[in-house]
């Protein structure tokens, strides 16, 4: 009884999120994200005169690189909590879920600590990643021959 | 175009995640999770590649990319040296995000302290 009693105070008090605002949020803050992933990859390409697979590497560096600092900043977190997915779904989400995942471990040590805990949360990503891809690519390998 | 493109199709991705997270139970380590799957998943039948010729840059920065960057690269090499090439090729693009994140991210925990 008492259980659902601090339920339905604590359901009373929690800051309603407006569902709508959130997903128009995510969707700009996500678009403008893509228009600049385009934009450095044409730059890239245009600046250094190499191939679209080879920009799409530097451009995907330029962003962990920026997702990285801000997280070591600590500002990173603030963003996301205005941005919502729109900064999770891109790779910024990938660098800045080790990032964080590095320096909450920081304190016990180089080992042990971040050294065991980087792919703390980004791991699960490249598991399924891997599996899923190694499965599919068998499928599709033996069925379509390649 | 492909300016527009790049808007609407990262745009409708992460909007899709914010529906999911906003209306279930499932963390956003599941969705990234999930949309990494399905990325790998539209590749069976080349759809992501067609997505990624017409869309650009937009395409190439969300999460379901990785998937789609894995099976392509473990494919080509699989093309190149038989079965075995699918493992042996599965990193061949991604290495540069990977390597990248991992290399920045030390560096960066070793100059910066945890904020709280």
């Amino acid at each position: 009884m008492e259980a659902k009693k601090y339920q339905k105070i604590v359901d009373k008090h929690a800051p309603k999120e407006n569902k709508t605002v959130n997903l128009i949020t995510a969707f700009i803050v996500g678009g403008l994200i893509g228009v600049l992933a385009n934009f450095l990859l044409e730059l890239y390409g245009y600046l250094f005169h190499i191939s679209t697979n080879q920009a799409g590497g530097y451009m995907l560096i330029t962003f962990i690189f920026i997702a990285c600092l801000l997280t070591g900043l600590g500002v990173f977190d603030n963003l996301v909590q205005k941005g919502k997915m729109g900064l999770i779904i891109p790779i910024t989400g990938f660098a800045h879920s080790m990032q964080s995942a590095m320096l909450d471990y920081k304190k016990e040590g180089p080992i042990y600590g971040f050294g065991s805990n980087a792919f703390k949360l980004a791991g699960s990503v490249i598991l399924y990643g891997v599996v899923s891809a190694y499965v599919f690519g068998l499928i599709r390998f033996i069925i379509f021959g390649g | 175009m492909t300016y527009l493109l790049s808007f609407l199709f990262c745009g409708a991705l992460c909007l899709i995640a914010q529906a999911i997270i906003d209306n279930t139970k499932l963390s956003a380590g599941h969705i990234t999770s999930m949309f990494v799957v399905i990325g790998a998943g539209l590749d069976i039948f080349d759809i992501y590649d067609k997505i990624v010729d017409c869309v650009g840059g937009g395409a190439l920065v969300p999460i379901t990319s990785f998937g789609h960057s894995l099976i392509h690269a473990s494919l080509d090499q699989g093309m190149e040296s038989g079965f075995f090439g699918l493992m042996l090729g599965m990193f061949n693009i991604t290495a540069t995000g990977i390597t990248a994140a991992i290399v920045i991210s030390f560096f960066i925990a070793l100059i910066f302290r945890p904020k709280n």
